[in-house]
């Protein structure tokens, strides 16, 4: 197990160095830079010269070997620099909305559990009932509705129903508030997205728990456990649902990674001072330093996701650690 | 020589504000509570003499005094300044124009409980004005006229200028020249106040959440006796216009003060009927069309005219006010102000005639001189929907009318600046001038082929001459008859750009709010210590 835990990490590094060498080219295939969109994107004067300095002071000037190698070597130290926009170090600027991020794509993923697991169980073990149906409905709903459409959906009808029924309009905060401070303020806040992505993300996970729960009641064993008289609830609890999960736990790590810098759209509905919301803000501002930064945190995050799922895979299946 | 200084006792702001329901200066004013406002931009850094964006202005400007502003009780006239810091009214030039005598309040305090001095006001805009090496300053340009600035005593700073200049007092009232204190600008460096705040405004700086809010306090010992009215304010950013709409809608944010389109207007007095105050104003921006002179055919005048003369602004006021944040016609100087065109002088200007069928035929006669019927070129835009494509989308069609073929090539901002100031390869752009304090004389350089900010490519000496007169004219009506001879040249013998519409200011806020009253441009006005909230 060791050995293949370790084999993983070394797997690790090409893909990250790889993937920060094609975000570091990809930004600056893009026409325009930070200076002129903050100083002449308003519309009022500004000297060339003011645009000029403000490029050597950001460093924009220098080679791009150069650049490439304060990013690269930047990422690999941990030292990431400070914002082209703000000017404030990036950890701090990402450990600020890491936290809403994380506890979004948490209870995201909490939804989507408790929607997918029983639905998709349901819905394999009342197969072609009008149960079946019923489930099988709600999931490809869930597919087909953007989870941000489903936000402003969410959004207007808190709005006009609470207009309707108590006569103010009520709308969730737009502003973070820590769980620690104020868990119901939070839990405002936060509960609308959650539901809003937990939706889209649990269809996916529910037809996926369905048909490989159809799968695994179709083996062997389970007409053995049938045979030998086991009662219908433990040989789905105890010996098919465990089986099925693999690949459910699959699709639950990639969303999750996807989660974590993906909101953007949901993230600018509910305004959500996330890590998807600062990913479109600082494409838009052209800030290299904060855009290499953040999808180096996806990448990581996906990256190690992926780790974690194949470890959970290797644990579940013993077959997996000893190939 | 001898420059005029702006005089202009006739206030806009009747002909401008249209208001509903608005702040009856007769109720009593409330004390307490806290201003939430939503800001649709961000901020970069906190340093008012670096910065241009209204990310900045109105979450950090309620933190900083400024040596004299826009009066916050008539802050739609163009003319009517008042001494924030200074004591007294704006002082007149003395020594034939050329020198500035501003005594500073005395009890003046920084929040962190230095008394501020005329030597903070001269070291401010010393820094603003003549920056060391290395320091950006975005308006050093609108200083050029200035000479020194000193302070004799702790009372008193002296400007003396190098030749009178009528845009001189506007240039001091923009709402980025937030007063610092030497001391720091001595001691933490001239980068310190990117970072941190220590001003003399109405509120102190409590804390920054970058991306969520930024959150102020009232300042006990505010140099206005008797303001802030207000404990304190919020100002929340969403980027999302229909977040900023459901904000207000929903009672998170009282108001926005950038403004929104005409149908968000009309959705919010709907949905709450007399708990919305719809505030409206002109507004100192103007969208205008570009065409490039350095690509043919466009170097010729015709093509220009041509361009000019098929666009039918006046319906489009009447249309597309409904649906867009634009709405009056207007020529080069912000309409409303004794400096800018009557509509019987407008309608002398090409495009500006009110048969639009004659303009057109007169356009297509251009064209087929020209040898250019069938003309195909691209509209390069700026991706963003409110007015720029709806704008964009309009002009298309009215092009289309005397045969022209164009696309619309819509880009992200950085793209459509770099089209704009570096490659400089469009055939027509859409261009903007949006300015914060309303002074003509300056505001219409973006006219002069050798303005950094003028796109079209194109070095005009005439033009450049008769601006030179403006510059120079004594008198107001000297001053009008030159402003008609620059925009007649600019904008009908020479077509260099196209105005489209003026926008247009809508401010629908919270009733509640009071003592807020809107300006001519979203950069003004927004110190915040005149609003109280009646709940």
């Amino acid at each position: 197990m060791w050995q293949y835990i370790f084999k993983r990490i070394l797997l690790m590094i090409p893909t990250l160095l790889g993937a920060a060498i094609l975000v570091f080219f990809l930004m600056r295939l893009i026409p325009g830079d930070v200076c002129e969109i903050r100083l002449a994107g308003t519309g009022l004067y500004v000297d060339q010269e003011q645009i000029d300095l403000c490029r050597q002071q950001l460093g924009l000037n220098e080679p791009m070997i150069v650049q490439l190698w304060d990013f690269i070597s930047g990422y690999f130290t941990f030292n990431l620099g400070t914002s082209m926009w703000t000017g404030k170090p990036i950890t701090y600027e990402l450990g600020l909305r890491f936290q809403l991020s994380l506890q979004v794509a948490v209870m995201a993923t909490v939804v989507s559990i408790l929607i997918a697991i029983p639905l998709g169980t349901i819905s394999a073990v009342r197969q072609n009932t009008w149960l079946d149906y019923f489930v099988r409905a709600f999931s490809i709903a869930g597919i087909a509705i953007p989870s941000f459409w489903l936000g402003i959906l969410i959004i207007l009808g808190l709005l006009i129903t609470t207009q309707a029924w108590f006569g103010t309009p009520w709308m969730p905060p737009i502003e973070y508030v820590s769980p620690f401070k104020d868990p119901l303020g939070n839990l405002a806040q936060l509960i609308w997205p959650a539901v809003a992505t937990g939706y889209r993300y649990s269809a996916v996970a529910t037809r996926m728990t369905r048909s490989a729960l159809l799968e695994v009641m179709r083996e062997d064993y389970i007409r053995t456990a049938r045979a030998k008289g086991l009662v219908e609830k433990l040989i789905i609890n105890r010996h098919a649902l465990k089986n099925s999960l693999l690949p459910v736990i699959t699709v639950l790590g990639i969303e999750f990674a996807f989660l974590m810098g993906g909101l953007v759209v949901t993230e600018q509905v509910f305004n959500l001072n996330g890590l998807g919301k600062l990913f479109v803000e600082s494409v838009l501002n052209k800030d290299y330093s904060l855009t290499q930064a953040l999808v180096m945190v996806v990448v990581t995050v996906a990256v190690f996701t992926n780790f974690l799922v194949d470890i959970a895979y290797a644990w579940l299946d013993p077959r997996i650690r000893y190939a | 020589m001898k420059f005029p200084r702006l005089k202009f006792a006739v206030p806009v702001a009747a002909g401008l504000a249209l208001t509903f329901g608005m702040v009856d200066s007769a109720d009593a004013q409330k004390k307490g509570g806290v201003l939430n406002f939503v800001v649709g931009s961000k901020i970069p850094s906190y340093d008012g003499h670096v910065e241009t964006t209204f990310g900045m202005v109105h979450p950090i400007a309620p933190f900083y005094s400024l040596l004299i502003r826009v009066n916050p009780d008539n802050p739609s006239s163009p003319t009517d300044f008042v001494c924030d810091i200074c004591e007294g009214p704006v002082p007149k030039g003395t020594d034939g124009g050329t020198k500035y005598t501003f005594k500073i309040r005395k009890g003046v305090k920084f929040h962190d409980g230095t008394p501020l001095t005329a030597q903070d006001v001269a070291a401010t805009f010393n820094k603003i004005i003549f920056p060391p090496k290395g320091v950006a300053s975005a308006r050093k340009a609108f200083f050029k006229m200035v000479e020194s600035v000193t302070a004799p005593d702790d009372q008193t700073v002296i400007f003396k200028l190098k030749f009178p200049s009528g845009s001189f007092i506007p240039a001091l009232a923009t709402p980025f020249n937030f007063i610092y204190a030497k001391k720091d600008l001595d001691e933490k460096g001239y980068n310190w106040h990117k970072q941190n705040i220590n001003g003399s405004g109405p509120f102190t700086f409590v804390q920054h959440q970058p991306g969520s809010f930024v959150e102020g306090k009232k300042f006990a010992n505010y140099h206005h006796k008797g303001q802030p009215h207000l404990d304190g304010f919020k100002a929340i950013s969403a980027p999302k216009m229909a977040l900023r709409l459901q904000a207000i809608r929903g009672d998170r944010a009282a108001i926005e003060f950038r403004g929104f389109p005409p149908k968000a207007r009309d959705d919010l007095k709907k949905a709450l009927g007399d708990k919305i105050t719809v505030q409206e104003s002109d507004w100192n921006c103007v969208l205008m069309f570009t065409p490039n002179q350095k690509k043919k055919p466009f170097d010729d005048a015709r093509v220009r005219k041509a361009l000019t003369l098929a666009v039918d602004r006046w319906g489009g006021s009447k249309y597309l006010s409904r649906i867009a944040i634009v709405k009056t016609v207007g020529g080069v100087a912000f309409p409303g102000h004794p400096l800018a065109a009557t509509k019987e002088e407008l309608v002398e200007l090409d495009g500006y005639g009110p048969d639009i069928e004659k303009n057109r035929a007169e356009a297509r006669r251009l064209l087929k001189e020209a040898g250019q019927e069938n003309l195909k070129f691209t509209l390069n835009n700026r991706g963003v929907d409110q007015p720029y494509k709806v704008v964009g989308t309009w002009l298309i069609d009215q092009w289309k009318k005397v045969g022209l073929d164009v696309e619309q090539q819509v880009n992200p901002s950085p793209v459509f600046y770099d089209i704009l100031r570096k490659k400089k390869d469009f055939d027509v752009s859409i261009d903007f001038n949006c300015q914060s304090v309303i002074n003509p004389i300056a505001d219409v350089t973006k006219f002069l082929g050798s303005a950094g900010n003028n796109y079209g490519e194109y070095d005009d000496p005439e033009l450049e001459k008769i601006y030179d007169k403006l510059l120079k004219a004594e008198t107001e009506p000297e001053q009008r008859k030159l402003m008609r001879e620059y925009e007649k040249r600019a904008l009908s013998d020479q077509a260099h750009m196209g105005i489209t519409l003026w926008w247009y200011k809508i401010n629908p806020h919270r009733s509640y709010v009071k003592g807020w009253k809107i300006a001519p441009s979203h950069y003004l006005n927004q110190q915040l210590d005149n609003i109280w909230l009646d709940k």
